[in-house]
């Protein structure tokens, strides 16, 4: 693995100097690589001032359509919008084949993981997870023990976030079991970029994406409780439009046909979660929540929480109602947790993950400790449960002050953190005005379960640092975003 | 339909129709204030009243400036009824019902709110102040045409017309209930004619002066400007035209739903005894409380809307 030192990076189409990271769109020796050829073919052939006007005519787009973040207490008019990329993120059929397996075998494990510390909690009677990691955890909800979710699925909606380090090197980042986000952005860049440049798309066969709303709904409903007669109602339940992702919320409700509900549109009814229509209350059979357990009923948990339903949880006992993600999913997101996921994976499965996790040290070790005081400028230290790229240091990027900051929060409280090499993220270049630039980036792939299988849209989210040399590829840390193409065989 | 998504929509029309109102009452009172010094303190106060701000405007101000009422009415987020705030409810209706509205109309709106955040960023200088007034009443034709032009004429659009119709009663009522003064005189004494400009005023808050001209020629009567906006049906907005299109509304959500309303009920005793006039029986019966009472009606009606569909719990 490469330790880079990550702002020193430049123009793709700079003075030939040594490039440290693997680019996607052109191979060390300086050509194009294959998923790239007629794209870079359309590309050099477009006026570049056309291009710069589309781009500014995407953020236009962007705009009207809404798909903007409140930032909270900010004056009117300061809603933030997401920066997009024109350039598209191109995957091979082959690579994508590849990816798709191993996410598939992941996302099976956590939820037979899942399914088994709710229950017998066979992994940890074979020691292969520490109970610790378990008994210990604020995600873990003992009131899902022996519980069983309509389906057997825990896990319906998840995200998988990977990194490219080389031409076939990929990692498993993360897991995004609770409520992953942005599919939204995969699903409006894909509509964005069809209105800016059409012709791209009769030129380079490009997997589909647009029907994962229609593959989310008969998902959920294909986990519709025992006590639901004839179709499934299914309703996505948002804390609202100061929500920083509400635009996705109303967006998939829409796409869907689904109500949005908000907790006060709820009411349990004859033991039943019943939404207030125009003519009265109608049960609920499938709720797609964007909440987080903790608010999800004032009775069984926060009770401050205004945005849930007071007796939810009941109804959910009673296998009335399936909520989605299950509760207590959560614990599958910990980071300490993921450390032990090849085990994971291997138990449950018997077979090897096909894709590797990055190698990673437990704080809490009291050696991973030591290794990782000592070698503190060149990793990468995150909160066990942190996310959004909050409260994380990125060595090589901070400075001797922010290092020895950090240095004595990890010391107070070990157990809190992990820590991973720093990765050299593979790059694909941004649309800027001078040109073509490497950028690095990741991707969440968008994975839905249910009793009829699994279903994996064709590409997912990339992620892209608009800054150059910047590593952290965060909507709240002024990351970006691409279209990702997955080529047709 | 949410019963919360159908009382989004009812406010979002609501807000929608708000902000072109006192857009329309701004210009008519800057005309006065411009036109005639001497009456313009006494001219904003009528704006302000009318708009049901003139206690907030008198704690925070006192003086009827002209740059200070219009900035008050455009911009202050002290006022509720400003045309930003406004605006803003809007739209923050708009996306609560976002599933129920099509994409051109929430674009509309949203595009509404965009362009007034970049106008009115700043206090508008007096010269720009008509051209202002002028993009605030083509944006909401502009959401008034996309809502048309592409929703489904199901539930939400009812709800949603619903709201327009009882926000502009509620406007052309109030109008009448600040100025029923001027009208009365001239009423007392046949013959003696009203100030020219105030009824001018009158028909221009409502956008009406040329129409009235094409239907009474150059008969200026107060009697006449009274049964114009109260009684005459073809004028959209006279109290009459919004009361039958109220009753017609809540009647197809009546059919939609296949269940009685005592909204509809209220809305066709509005229609059919309120608003069926003539004019000299309202006048003998006073005017002022005629248009007292029919603002209590109007609420009332809101209230039973919401009730009827559920918009709360």
């Amino acid at each position: 693995m490469l330790r880079s030192r990550a702002a020193d990076d430049g123009m793709l189409r700079g003075k030939g100097r040594r490039i440290s990271f693997f680019d996607e769109m052109t191979s060390q020796e300086g050509g194009t690589r294959s998923p790239y050829r007629e794209y870079c073919g359309w590309f050099e052939a477009e006026d570049a001032a056309r291009i710069q006007r589309k781009a500014q005519q995407a953020e236009a787009l962007f705009r009207t359509t809404g798909i903007t973040f409140n930032v909270y207490g900010a004056a009117d008019g300061d809603e933030r919008l997401i920066p997009f990329d024109v350039v598209p993120r191109i995957i091979s059929a082959s690579e994508w084949r590849r990816l798709s397996r191993g996410i598939e075998q992941r996302v099976r494990a956590l939820n037979a993981f899942l399914h088994d510390i709710y229950h017998r909690q066979e992994i940890l009677r074979a020691g292969r997870v520490p109970v610790e990691l378990i008994a210990g955890n604020e995600a873990f909800l003992p009131m899902m023990m022996g519980l069983d979710p309509p389906g057997g699925i825990y896990t319906h909606i998840s995200g998988t976030d990977i990194v490219r380090t080389g031409a076939d090197e990929f990692y498993v980042l993360e897991d995004n079991a609770r409520t992953p986000s942005g599919v939204s952005y995969m699903l409006e860049n894909r509509e964005t970029m069809l209105q800016m440049f059409p012709e791209l798309f009769a030129k380079v066969p490009v997997r589909e994406v647009s029907d994962y709303p229609i593959n989310l709904l008969k998902s959920l409903a294909a986990c519709a409780p025992p006590a639901c007669g004839g179709t499934p109602t299914v309703a996505v339940l948002t804390p609202g439009i100061h929500n920083s992702a509400y635009y996705e919320h109303s967006f998939l409700a829409d796409h869907m046909g689904a109500e949005l509900v908000e907790g006060h549109d709820l009411r349990v009814i004859d033991g039943r979660v019943a939404m207030r229509t125009t003519q009265g209350y109608k049960a609920i059979d499938v709720i797609y929540r964007r909440v987080d357990d903790d608010f999800l009923d004032p009775l069984n948990f926060r009770p401050d929480s205004l945005l849930g339903v007071p007796g939810i949880w009941d109804v959910y006992r009673a296998g009335r109602i399936t909520i989605a993600n299950a509760p207590g999913t959560g614990i599958a997101d910990d980071k300490a947790l993921y450390s032990y996921m090849p085990d994971i994976i291997e138990f449950y499965t018997g077979e090897k993950a096909l894709l590797p996790n990055v190698p990673t040290w437990r704080c809490s070790d009291p050696e991973h400790l030591r290794e990782v005081l000592d070698r503190l400028p060149e990793l990468v230290v995150k909160e066990v449960h942190g996310s959004g790229g909050y409260g994380m240091l990125v060595g090589p990027a901070a400075s001797k002050k922010e290092i020895a900051a950090f240095r004595a929060k990890l010391e107070a409280n070990p157990g809190n953190y992990i820590a991973q090499p720093t990765l050299s993220l593979s790059t694909v270049p941004i649309f800027t005005k001078k040109g073509l630039a490497p950028r690095h980036v990741d991707l969440r792939p968008f994975v839905l379960m249910s009793p009829q299988g699994i279903t994996i849209t064709p590409g997912g989210l990339t992620r892209v640092a608009m800054t150059k040399g910047s590593l952290v590829v965060n909507s709240s840390q002024g990351g970006g975003t691409k279209d990702t193409w997955v080529l047709e065989d | 339909m949410l019963g919360k998504t159908a009382g989004s929509l009812f406010w979002m029309a609501r807000y929608l129709e708000r902000s072109e109102n006192n857009a329309r009452l701004i210009d008519a009172g800057f005309r006065i204030a411009l036109t005639r010094s001497s009456t313009a303190a006494a001219e904003w106060k009528s704006v302000l009243v009318t708009a049901g701000v003139n206690q907030a405007f008198q704690a925070a101000h006192g003086d009827y400036s002209s740059a200070r009422v219009i900035d008050f009415l455009l911009r202050d987020p002290a006022n509720p009824s400003s045309i930003m705030s406004v605006i803003r409810q809007a739209r923050d209706n708009a996306r609560t019902a976002r599933t129920a509205l099509t994409r051109e109309t929430w674009e509309a709106v949203n595009t509404s709110w965009m362009t007034l955040v970049a106008l009115l960023k700043r206090p508008v200088r007096e010269d720009d102040l008509p051209d202002v007034l002028t993009t605030i009443r083509q944006q909401s034709a502009h959401v008034r045409g996309a809502l048309n032009g592409t929703m489904l004429r199901n539930d939400g659009y009812h709800f949603a017309l619903l709201g327009t119709f009882l926000e502009r009663a509620d406007n052309t009522a109030r109008i009448l209930d600040v100025k029923y003064y001027l009208l009365l005189p001239s009423v007392a004494h046949i013959g003696s004619s009203i100030d020219n400009v105030q009824w001018e005023t009158i028909l221009r808050s409502v956008s009406a002066h040329r129409a009235y001209r094409w239907l009474y020629g150059a008969e200026i009567s107060a009697l006449k400007i009274a049964e114009f906006l109260i009684l005459y049906r073809q004028m959209p907005r006279s109290l009459a035209f919004c009361g039958e299109r109220m009753e017609d509304h809540l009647a197809q959500l009546q059919r939609h739903y296949g269940e009685e309303t005592e909204a509809w009920r209220l809305a066709h005793a509005l229609a059919h005894e309120t608003l069926a006039g003539p004019i000299q029986s309202i006048f003998d019966g006073g005017l002022h409380q005629y248009v007292t009472g029919f603002l209590r009606a109007n609420a009332a009606l809101a209230r039973q809307i919401e009730r009827d569909y559920r918009f709360v719990e």
